[in-house]
């Protein structure tokens, strides 16, 4: 007899990141798709622009994931038609951690790593987890290489501790072109390990003049 | 308020208490469609498994929809048979809008992503992988659907065995701008390496194409194979006993 849940849900692997910095913020994804041992496609983006300064990147299941994002993205079209603006970081956070939970009984297989800037230019991100639980930090990563590189931002980024008193912004003290090598740098080194992250890298800039793409080629194995 | 119907041993069951058959019973195998020059080519064999048992021998899995895209399916017959349905109305509400507007490979391929992906939030899926392949104003699209709602978009897609046999085989000899023989050797040596390592292909092959000029279905047809190796003479040499 099969269960209920044992179709449902499929991993799709890969890995995201996101680093913030003073007046800058980066965000990270590789381009597999993956499932079992096989990869259906080198070529696949896991990041989603949700507004103007204000970027999703999700790993997981990638049905749950185009489902997820679409939501996002379509509520933010209707906060636009209500209050002729774009929504803030902050306000896009809480409604993604608010999206989630709603499916708290049949959750989406997704785990996000939300970058941008606040409403002072500063850059932020938020690390969810499958049913919206989150928390405002100065950098993260989710996804199947998560553990390979989170331990590597621990050390290299320089930091204020999480656990100060009284509290300090976690956003790291590097420069946007030190914080973009290091990104380029954890996920040459996960790629080596994690069989789910590889084949190219999709780097996105935010900061006052926008949103950059930058690719770079990963190992195909 | 909950639904309920009356189960055959007379009993009255809730909706929420019903369960539904959730194996596929006549399946078909793999699909491979890769985009070439003018446009894509779809091939499938044409077997319908019951279990271990071929079935059905002619099931066409390749379908034209509309006037730009080709649909193939692997997995449950039966739900091809209903998805063939739901698009049938959806092309036909198309061409009533009259507009000279007409549902391109795209569109179709949103459309199933989300029925997909909707009828496997209500535990209800079509056990389906679906290759949408089509030409639009010049630009070829190639797609794929699992029973999930997994989808994405390539160069050339299989599914089923043919993302372990064929795509190593496609990801070394496919290269943009394929000619149309190149194109058909190309799939006929994964159709061929399917045909000798997976249980359920059968010698029987549907090859469709299609081009910003329509869609073309090609007769059946066989692909030679050769048994003759030397390892298969004499298979009992070594057993005695053994027939």
């Amino acid at each position: 007899m099969s269960r209920r849940g044992d179709w449902v849900y499929e991993n799709n692997g890969g890995t995201c990141v996101a680093i913030a910095g003073a007046d800058y913020c980066v965000v990270a994804a590789d381009t597999r798709l993956s499932t079992g041992y096989s990869i259906y496609t080198r070529d696949y983006s896991k990041i989603c622009k949700l507004a103007d300064k204000c970027v999703l990147a999700s790993s997981g299941f990638q049905g749950d994931i185009k489902a997820l994002q679409k939501n996002l993205s379509a509520r933010h079209l209707i906060y636009q038609h209500q209050h002729n603006k774009q929504m803030s970081c902050p306000a896009m956070a809480q409604l993604l951690s608010n999206t989630l939970y709603y499916k708290r009984f049949f959750p989406y297989y997704a785990f996000n790593v939300l970058g941008g800037l606040d409403n002072e230019g500063k850059g932020c991100v938020f690390t969810y987890d499958a049913v919206g639980s989150y928390e405002r930090v100065g950098y993260s990563s989710q996804g199947s290489g998560s553990t390979l590189i989170m331990p590597v931002l621990d050390n290299q980024l320089k930091s204020p501790s999480p656990l100060l008193l009284p509290a300090k912004d976690s956003v790291t003290p590097l420069s946007e072109m030190e914080a973009v090598d290091l990104v380029k740098d954890v996920f040459a080194s996960a790629t080596e390990r994690d069989i789910y992250t590889g084949d190219k890298l999709e780097i996105v800039i935010i900061n006052a003049s926008g949103i950059q793409h930058e690719f770079m080629e990963l190992r195909k194995d | 308020m909950a639904q309920s119907f009356e189960v055959p041993n007379g009993h009255s069951v809730e909706e929420h208490d019903l369960e539904r058959t959730l194996n596929p019973y006549v399946t078909g195998t793999s699909v491979i469609g890769l985009k070439y020059k003018d446009g894509i080519i779809l091939a499938a064999d044409t077997g319908g498994s019951y279990g271990s048992t071929l079935r059905y021998k002619s099931v066409e899995r390749i379908k034209p929809i509309g006037k730009h895209s080709l649909l193939g399916a692997s997995g449950e017959i039966s739900d091809f048979q209903e998805i063939l349905k739901y698009l049938d109305e959806l092309i036909i509400y198309d061409n009533m809008w009259d507009d000279g507007n007409s549902l391109g490979p795209k569109e179709v391929h949103n459309y199933l992503n989300r029925v997909m992906y909707n009828r496997r939030n209500k535990f209800d899926p079509l056990w389906n992988s679906l290759v949408l392949g089509g030409v639009k104003n010049g630009q070829k699209y190639l797609g794929v659907v699992n029973m999930i709602g997994t989808h994405f978009e390539d160069d050339h897609v299989a599914t089923g065995f043919g993302n372990h046999l064929a795509r190593p085989i496609l990801r070394a000899e496919w290269h943009a701008d394929l000619s149309f023989e190149e194109a058909v050797k190309l799939v006929e040596k994964c159709l061929l390496v399917l045909l000798y390592r997976d249980r359920s292909a059968i010698n029987k092959f549907q090859l469709a194409k299609i081009t910003e000029e329509g869609t073309t279905i090609y007769p059946r047809y066989s692909l030679k194979t050769f048994w003759g190796f030397s390892a298969f003479q004499n298979p009992t040499k070594g057993a005695v006993g053994s027939w």
